[in-house]
């Protein structure tokens, strides 16, 4: 008996001793409990200081805002939301220390200061972890925030380190680490080379901020480095500018793909196009609000479910429109411009009435979030596939209109309708079918455009516009021209925006199209033939 | 027996009110106000939000027995976000429904366009939106904030928080980006930060293509110092911005952006988790913790009969505006212009942070700064908190501006009083 109480008195030392010895980071992390921001700061640094690798789910619970204090006692705890409950952990060793209601906890804030402190504090402390992907990430924190005390670290991490991915990573951690630190001149010399193989407007940023501190002597280094990344970069930044062109133009061409048939095969002025594109991306919300509620799970094939959703629903908005309104005013253009401007302001408000004023959440998908590098350029995964989907779209369209049977009676009533007529094709049907046809074509593309645009009854309003520009700039009834017009808009505006700004930029497209206007009355490529004189 | 005694007063107390309610005309028993917001347009997205508040708080004053005595009815028109129609709507509702104050308004240009048929008219109009300032009119109450109870605090807070010393000033292209970026210029550059550590870039309206600016401002940002966005972007063109900052991968921790325009209900069309740690600057968040607080936002909540409806910063300054008209009327004993404007300087009533908030005599109000920093849930948590500043009619940091100041007191009663040449009148309106 007493040797069992010996034992166990003995083990308990054996578990407090080297605790006590090696100084317990608790008190510090209780210390967090009243200190301010500025204090705060210091203290993550000491705890980072002890290096005990306990600390690191206490420092990212904090990165997280789920630091808590326990105002009984006022004891630093990590906690997570329970109901209207807290369930508190002991911050260092995660033990549930039990439940409580959430007015007995005070939360620690976090600003972005912190935010910083802790990303360098857990960078340092995670950069020996046995997980190959948590180094790598350690190694890219100590490189956004160099600090000269995680310089050791590095070093020491980098002597065991044995992949090749994370080495070169943390070597241009260590490189940056050290341009901070007071090291030697020599040794400064060659992190800055380091530092410059990183290219990208980082290494520039880092070389810049460091120029202030560095010798006189390492100036003429750090000016080369620069240039030479600088250089670099002029040409992707020429690339760029082409993507982001290529991607509001397929922006545009989605926005004015439906008008081409509306507009440029049927001659009707639909001041309702933009609503379409509206009511497609009210459809994706409602389908979102099905799926978050009862199929969650399914909530990254959300846009797949949302396209034919979205489609029938336009379509047969369209439709309606069609037999109710437009049918009356063929040969009428001013009439159908007033008349469909009036169905807009109707459809607006109606959606205004149901889903209210305000901006309804549409959740970007997984795969449609965040972006990737491409050489010296970063590409956001949405625009990508906004760009693919736009050109998919077109190519099916002058699928239909070329390939089907469908496609050759639009056509061949578009152009004479009365011999159409006379060779047996129901020329009201395939009115209306093209109606519908260009409508739920609107209604896809506003499934696309609810993944960058805010969904509110305003949407349709601020693509009205410049779907008009790209047809007519194109040229009326003709696919092709609303390609090129709307890539070539696109470029041009991107062009111009960053010397002369977005606003003046967008005027100046403006001016420059009804200069074109001017000189080419029909747009860049003009239909040739009878159904241009008719 | 106390109880029947209770049920019989009640009782008599009903029929002596249904009695006086049909003794006098209908028209002199209540008190009518004019609710001018748009509740259709582009400016619906927010307007609609401060009618309902109006009409709760009028629902309210009712429950408490009225204002002297009678009840408060409110008269909504909708000016369809179209500026002149503000103006027409506002002669209906001051000559025709014979409202005894205005709440509403919310553009500057809406507010410019309304300015002049107040001050003819002689009626009282309280205007619950952040503002540029430059203005001081004696029938308007300027209940939100003037760029020094927002702007200046913020942008301090990010120089000295945050040790920024390069600045981005991204607005939409109208008169409240345009003059508060001119005032955050100087008064920056005053600071001592130089001419090439800012940029200014403006948009257009509902603007939705931010490549080329966010990664403008990423190139801007990485030359070695601390840089931040002051953004005066307004409206809807907020979404695709926040979410292009997102997608280019932009953290707060690096570039934070600190946002004038952008309260809960911007943030509730929006995945908030990858803007976590960006900034905005008012006077009033949701997630303020008082008891006031509470009681407002339940009582919004059962109002609407939404508990996701979000509370948010011009209803507060709506709320303070009624309770001070409320206040004033009841010091005055009637709701004739003259009168409340005589008696509604000085008045202070509680705001919803847990202070006070006092009617200063350039019809400014006293206001605590808050900056919060955007929470995964679109609410804000509040990082700082000032005392309450008076806030300035005009600028000091502009030098068109600087030596005017406003009084409306007797027997002073100049809106642009020059401290210099000590005369009132010259500039302004």
């Amino acid at each position: 008996m007493t040797y069992r109480i010996l034992a166990l008195l003995f083990t308990l030392f054996a578990f407090v001793a080297p605790s006590l010895a090696q100084d317990d980071p608790r008190e510090l992390i209780n210390a967090l409990g009243e200190a301010n921001f500025r204090e705060a700061e210091q203290l993550i640094g000491q705890i980072a200081q002890t290096g005990d690798a306990r600390v690191v789910p206490m420092l990212e619970a904090f990165a997280e805002g789920n630091l808590f204090v326990r105002k009984a006692d006022g004891i630093v705890v990590t906690a997570k939301e329970e109901g209207r409950n807290l369930e508190a952990f002991d911050a260092l060793t995660g033990e549930s220390l039990g439940e409580g209601p959430k007015a007995a906890f005070t939360k620690i804030r976090v600003n972005n200061n912190l935010r910083r402190a802790l990303r360098s504090a857990l960078g340092g402390l995670t950069l020996l972890s046995p997980d190959r992907a948590v180094r790598l990430s350690a190694a890219q924190a100590v490189l956004q925030s160099p600090s000269p005390e995680n310089l050791e670290l590095v070093e020491a991490a980098l002597a065991k380190e044995t992949d090749a991915e994370v080495k070169t990573r943390m070597e241009q951690a260590r490189a940056v680490s050290l341009l901070a630190s007071d090291r030697s001149i020599d040794e400064k010399r060659a992190a800055i080379e380091t530092v410059a193989s990183l290219g990208g407007r980082e290494a520039i940023g880092i070389l810049m901020s460091a120029s202030n501190s560095l010798d006189e002597s390492l100036k003429p280094d750090l000016d080369t480095a620069i240039a030479q990344i600088e250089s670099k970069l002029r040409l992707w930044d020429a690339a760029e500018n082409v993507w982001y062109g290529i991607s509001l133009g397929s922006v545009l061409l989605l926005a004015a793909i439906g008008l081409a048939i509306t507009f440029g095969v049927m001659g009707v002025i639909n001041m309702a196009h933009g609503e379409m594109v509206m009511i497609g991306a009210y459809s994706t919300f409602v389908v979102q609000q099905v799926i978050r509620t009862n199929y969650p799970g399914l909530f990254d094939w959300s846009l797949a479910i949302a396209l034919p959703v979205a489609f029938l629903v336009t379509a047969v908005v369209g439709l309606v429109i069609e037999r109710g309104v437009i049918r009356f005013l063929y040969g009428r253009p001013l009439e159908t411009l007033l008349a469909t401007w009036g169905v807009s302001l109707i459809l607006q408000q109606s959606v205004r009435t149901i889903f209210g004023p305000t901006n309804q959440e549409v959740g970007n998908p997984s795969w449609m979030s965040g972006s990737f590098m491409l050489g010296g350029m970063t590409i956001t995964w949405n625009r990508l596939w906004i760009v693919l989907f736009a050109l998919t779209i077109f190519f099916a369209l002058l699928a239909l209109m070329k390939k089907s049977s469908f496609g050759l009676q639009m056509r061949a009533v578009t152009q004479n309708r009365r011999m159409a007529s006379s060779m047996g094709i129901r020329t009201p049907w395939v009115d209306a079918f093209t109606f519908a046809l260009g409508s739920g074509i609107a209604g896809i593309a506003g499934v696309a455009l609810s993944q960058i645009d805010n969904v509110s009854p305003n949407l349709g309003q601020a693509y009205i516009i410049d779907s008009f520009m790209v047809v007519v700039f194109g040229g009326v009834g003709n696919l092709w021209g609303t390609l090129v017009g709307a890539m070539s808009l696109g470029i041009l505006n991107k062009f111009l925006e960053p010397s002369v700004g977005a606003v003046l930029g967008k005027i100046l497209v403006l001016v420059l199209i009804i200069l074109f206007i001017q000189k080419r009355p029909r747009g860049l490529f003009a239909l040739k033939g009878r159904a241009v004189e008719a | 027996m106390t109880f029947k005694m209770k049920l019989t007063g009640a009782l008599m107390g009903a029929m002596l009110s249904t009695t006086a309610f049909h003794g006098a005309f209908a028209q002199e028993d209540t008190i009518k106000i004019g609710v001018l917001h748009s509740l259709s347009g582009t400016m619906a997205i927010s307007e609609t939000t401060l009618k309902d508040a109006v009409l709760m708080l009028v629902e309210e004053q009712n429950k408490k027995g009225g204002v002297l005595g009678k009840k408060l009815e409110a008269v909504v028109v909708d000016p369809a976000s179209d500026w002149p129609l503000f103006a027409e709507k506002a002669r209906e509702l001051i000559s025709k429904d014979q409202v005894a104050a205005v709440f509403g308004c919310w553009t500057s240009s809406s507010r410019k366009s309304v300015l002049p048929v107040f001050e003819e008219l002689n009626s009282i109009l309280f205007y619950p939106v952040q503002y540029e300032g430059e203005e001081s009119s004696r029938n308007i109450f300027y209940t939100g904030a003037a760029p020094n109870q927002q702007a200046i605090p913020a942008v301090d807070y990010l120089a000295e928080g945050e040790g920024v010393e390069r600045w981005v000033l991204a607005g939409t292209d109208y008169v409240y980006p345009q003059t508060t970026n001119k005032i955050l210029k100087a008064y920056l550059m005053s600071k001592g930060v130089a001419e090439e550590d800012i940029m200014i870039n403006y948009t257009p309206f509902g603007h939705s293509d931010w490549q080329t600016i966010v990664s403008d401002i990423k190139k801007f940002g990485s030359e070695g110092k601390k840089t931040a966005v002051v953004s005066t972007i307004n409206g809807d063109a907020n979404v695709p911005f926040y979410k292009e900052l997102a997608n280019q991968g932009i953290k707060a921790e690096d570039i934070p952006v600190v946002a004038f325009s952008v309260g809960e209900e911007e943030l509730a069309g929006l995945d908030t988790a990858p803007l976590v740690g960006h900034l905005a600057a008012w006077n009033y968040f949701q997630s303020v913790d008082t008891e006031a607080n509470a009681e407002f936002i339940e009582t919004w909540h059962a109002f609407t009969g939404d508990t996701k409806r979000v509370t948010n910063d011009p209803m507060e300054a709506t709320y303070i505006g009624f309770n001070a008209w409320v206040k004033a009327v009841e010091a005055a004993g009637t709701t004739e212009t003259d009168a409340v404007l005589d008696t509604i300087i000085g008045v202070t009533v509680p705001n919803l942070s847990g202070g006070y908030a006092t009617v200063m005599p350039n019809h400014h109000i006293t206001k605590p700064v808050l900056i919060g920093e955007i929470q995964a849930d679109g609410q804000f948590e509040i990082v700082q908190e000032t005392p309450a500043v008076v806030g300035d009619e005009w600028s000091d940091y502009l030098p068109d501006s600087k030596d005017l100041i406003a009084d409306w007191r007797k027997p002073m009663e100049c809106g642009n009083f020059n401290v210099a040449t000590g005369k009132c009148g010259g500039k302004g309106s």
